[in-house]
């Protein structure tokens, strides 16, 4: 820790970008329903996304209890089945993680984070918001218009997905994607704004290189999004030609009941090029605000600075970069070239070089750091030791001739529910619990906290960790009811039931959280500014919560990066961003 | 503290060599791009975005065409019209393009109008490129309702394989949106122009923030991608 060589004040440039007049609510509507404001639009995402998940929830604990306890629930059918696995997969992916990080912990954090008083296009951002109800409101019609939901699997592949032989292809597929083309319409007008505000509305002071890492794992996951999306769109727009007018984008010649359809000629690998070059940056887009979120909670919690910030934020760019290049690993068995598969087999294994120094860098933090054992900092600690196990996992998948036995059993379900389905809600955890407080004004229960990771995070691994035994065994995954087979075990069955009851006791378990969150926002214990004792700029607002504007009269003026703690001779055992340097006069919004 | 300061605090732009200064430059206080507006800024990352779109659909397209088994419709043909007793191939589709690149001139002659604040000019110049844009679309229409009457439908033509005509309806009607699209908001952003909004800094209807002239401009950056985007598909499907 050198201090800084040169006049602290002098080296920040003047403010470069006038003040932009702000949008004032007139009116209880515009304040809080059709909102401009983006912490409000946050938590209207968060709602949103938290709603649509819990009918995710139960659609799991419904493909459990069926998985479990085969026969036994008799209202259970197959196509039930397989509609229950497309939209809780299809909704847990997009309309839960990715609208809750980037649309909720995004719109909430990025304006706080940089300095500014709002996003650059306040009205843009509240269209976004809208736009994306209405996706959620188009799926969520799914339950009930005739013939039910989609029943394809979330990838849904053609030609199977519009044949008449899978649930839901009356109105369930049709209206599937519509739903995603709205929503790739709504994310667009809020990630436009999410990536302009990073790049061109910062505080003075605030260069790219003292960002929390927050911001740096949200700012590239909504580049990445931007453009891993549009592929998404294209398929939408196809499949739905397909389906509707009758074209064969992706449909070969082929023979349903016994009758040739009207389809010939289409390649149904071309959609899944399509699906997973969206779909694998989609990954990462679901990790990157996860990394960022971590990094940040790691520091403050064990109050010792990041340990390679630059290399953390490097990371983050290349792991961003090298996902657009791996997509075909999902394709393994899609009858691809070898050599192709040689080829993305590489780049996938590269990818764990990033991921690890990223993985090294969190742990070499808390290397004799202060560790406060709170409950935003055991979520941290169950994300890493969670995304390491799916992590790992995955460089078996990675590789071409382990994937090609293991495609499509149980494995790859343990696999990727550890590294983006645990992991990432694990992150979205420890962040409510860490900046709820700032967000409400109170602290979340501390006891019903600690009670929620506990069984939250021992549940996950009881539901997760004998699913990968179940797929080496050659389980399949996506039966309804795998029968008597000579390769499975009856303790494999005994197993199944295990994991069952385990999955039914995590998912009360996230009950308990919601209650903690209504309950705590009306008795939760005071917070203050800042009870954490953190450094980023959202800690340091005039207000908790911050009003309208953020910071009061003046905008902050940052100094340092965002990971001073413990630093030697400093009063307290964090400085904040927007503290000066000793023997400097304060400037702008300062507590 | 000492990493994370800038490498040169005082060092102007662009003077550190290097990837460091690449990086420095990139990373400098409060803006990463100097000089660009929100809004300029905005739109350039949602054509980036837009690209990504128009690639996948044509890459879709070049996918079809070339794993297709059945011939695939000669457009030099398919486009040909027969004018007074002539027959010239892909003339229709010339003049639209000559239309559509046209219209990208009178666009920047508009932008250059904007910035000098000459209300009129400006306002007449975008409501030219709007016309252009128009008969853009309206001669596209003319060559829909042609092959449509010669039997071309999404599922299926009478030359050859079902894509030519999916693929057709797709790409130039996706593409005829966003001329559409663009038309609109040129002739509501001639109107402000006319109107003198920009002078008085009038407010938004819809955002109540003040607009300036850089409007015309980005409009501009729009009007002239969708101008490029055209380049593309005229020579991937019209000229292949």
């Amino acid at each position: 820790m050198v201090d800084i060589p040169f006049d602290p004040v002098a080296g920040i440039p003047p403010a470069e970008v006038g003040e932009v007049e702000l949008y004032h609510p007139r009116s209880w509507w515009t304040r809080y329903v059709f909102s401009q404001d983006a912490k409000v639009i946050a938590v209207q995402y968060s709602i949103t996304a938290m709603s649509i998940g819990m009918v995710a929830l139960v659609l799991s604990w419904l493909m459990r209890l069926q998985l479990g306890f085969p026969g036994t629930f008799s209202f259970i059918d197959a196509n039930q089945y397989l509609q229950f696995i497309t939209m809780h997969g299809m909704i847990m992916v997009i309309y839960l993680l990715t609208a809750l990080f980037l649309g909720g912990f995004g719109n909430y954090l990025i304006p706080l984070m940089v300095g500014a008083r709002d996003m650059v296009f306040p009205y843009v951002n509240m269209l976004s918001y809208w736009v994306y109800l209405l996706a959620v409101l188009v799926l969520a019609a799914t339950f009930f218009v005739p013939g039910g939901p989609t029943g394809a699997g979330w990838t849904l592949y053609p030609p199977q997905a519009i044949l008449s032989g899978t649930p839901g292809q009356d109105w369930g597929i049709v209206l599937m994607l519509a739903s995603l083309i709205l929503f790739i319409i709504g994310f667009t007008m809020g990630g436009l704004n999410y990536v302009v505000t990073v790049l061109q509305a910062r505080t003075r002071g605030m260069t790219l290189m003292r960002l929390p890492l927050t911001v740096w794992g949200i700012f590239t996951a909504t580049v990445m999004a931007l453009l891993a999306f549009p592929a998404l769109f294209v398929a939408s727009v196809m499949l739905l030609l397909d389906r509707l007018l009758g074209t064969s984008f992706f449909m070969p010649t082929l023979v349903e009941m016994g009758q040739l359809t009207k389809y010939g000629g289409g390649s149904p690998i071309l959609f899944q090029h399509l699906f997973w070059f969206f779909g694998h940056p989609e990954v990462y887009i679901v990790a990157l605000p996860a990394f960022g979120i971590i990094s940040d909670l790691i520091s403050t919690h064990a109050r010792k600075n990041i340990f390679g910030y630059r290399m953390m934020v490097w990371a983050i760019v290349a792991i961003g970069a090298l996902s657009f290049v791996v997509w075909a690993h999902h394709m393994y068995v899609s009858g691809m070239h070898p050599y192709f598969g040689f080829f993305f087999a590489t780049t996938t294994l590269i990818i764990a070089i990033p991921t690890a120094i990223k993985v090294y860098n969190w742990v070499l933090t808390l290397w004799r750091g202060d560790i406060h054992l709170t409950v935003p900092m055991l979520f941290a600690l169950g994300f890493i030791v969670t995304f390491v196990n799916g992590g790992l996992t995955g460089l078996f998948l990675g590789n071409v001739v382990v994937d090609v036995p293991l495609s499509d059993t149980m494995f790859v379900v343990a696999h990727f529910h550890m590294v983006m389905g645990i992991a990432p809600i694990m992150a979205v955890f420890g962040g409510i619990y860490h900046w709820y407080p700032k967000v409400t004004g109170r602290m979340l229960n501390d006891v019903v906290g600690k009670f929620h990771f506990w069984v939250t995070f021992i549940g996950a691994y009881a539901v997760f960790f004998p699913m990968h035994y179940l797929g080496l065994l050659g389980m399949p995954r996506r039966y309804h009811d795998i029968g008597e087979t000579s390769f499975v075990p009856a303790s494999a069955h005994d197993l199944n039931a295990f994991m069952s009851v385990a999955a039914l006791i995590v998912g009360f378990a996230q009950l308990v959280f919601l209650f903690n969150l209504v309950w705590s926002l009306f008795k939760g214990k005071d917070a203050g500014g800042n009870p954490w004792g953190a450094t980023s700029l959202e800690w340091q607002t005039p207000e908790t919560p911050p009003g309208h504007g953020n910071w009061g009269k003046e905008l902050p003026i940052v100094y340092r990066w965002a990971y001073d703690y413990s630093v030697p001779g400093a009063v307290r055992d964090f400085v904040p961003q927007n503290e000066p340097p000793s023997g400097v006069a304060a400037q702008g919004a300062h507590p | 503290m000492a990493e994370t300061t800038l490498v040169h605090p005082k060092a102007a732009p662009g003077t550190i060599p290097g990837w460091r200064g690449i990086a420095a430059d990139w990373a400098s206080d409060q803006r990463a791009f100097k000089n660009v507006s929100w809004g300029k800024a905005m739109m350039w990352i949602f054509l980036l975005s837009d690209t990504f779109i128009f690639s996948c659909f044509l890459l879709s397209y070049m996918t079809a065409r070339m794993s297709t088994t059945v011939p695939w419709p000669n457009p030099s043909e398919v486009f040909a019209l027969n004018i007074a007793g002539k027959h010239i191939p892909l003339i229709l589709i010339a003049i639209m393009t000559f239309i559509l690149i046209s219209s990208s001139g009178t666009m920047a002659m508009a932008v250059n109008f904007g910035y000098r604040r000459d209300r009129v000019r400006t306002a007449a110049l975008m409501l030219a490129t709007a016309a252009f844009g128009a008969t853009f679309v309206g001669m596209q229409a003319f060559e829909w309702t042609k092959l449509i009457m010669e039997g071309v439908r999404p599922w299926g033509n009478p030359w050859g394989a079902p894509q030519f005509g999916a693929c057709f309806f797709m790409i130039t009607g996706f593409h005829g949106t966003h001329v559409t699209i663009g038309v609109i908001f040129l002739i509501a952003i001639a109107r402000k122009v006319l109107r003198g909004d920009f002078d008085r800094e009038r407010r938004g209807f819809f955002t109540s923030r003040k607009g300036y002239y850089e409007i015309v401009e980005i409009t501009g950056l729009y009007w002239h991608f969708v101008d490029l985007v055209w380049v593309f598909i005229f020579a991937f499907f019209y000229l292949w």
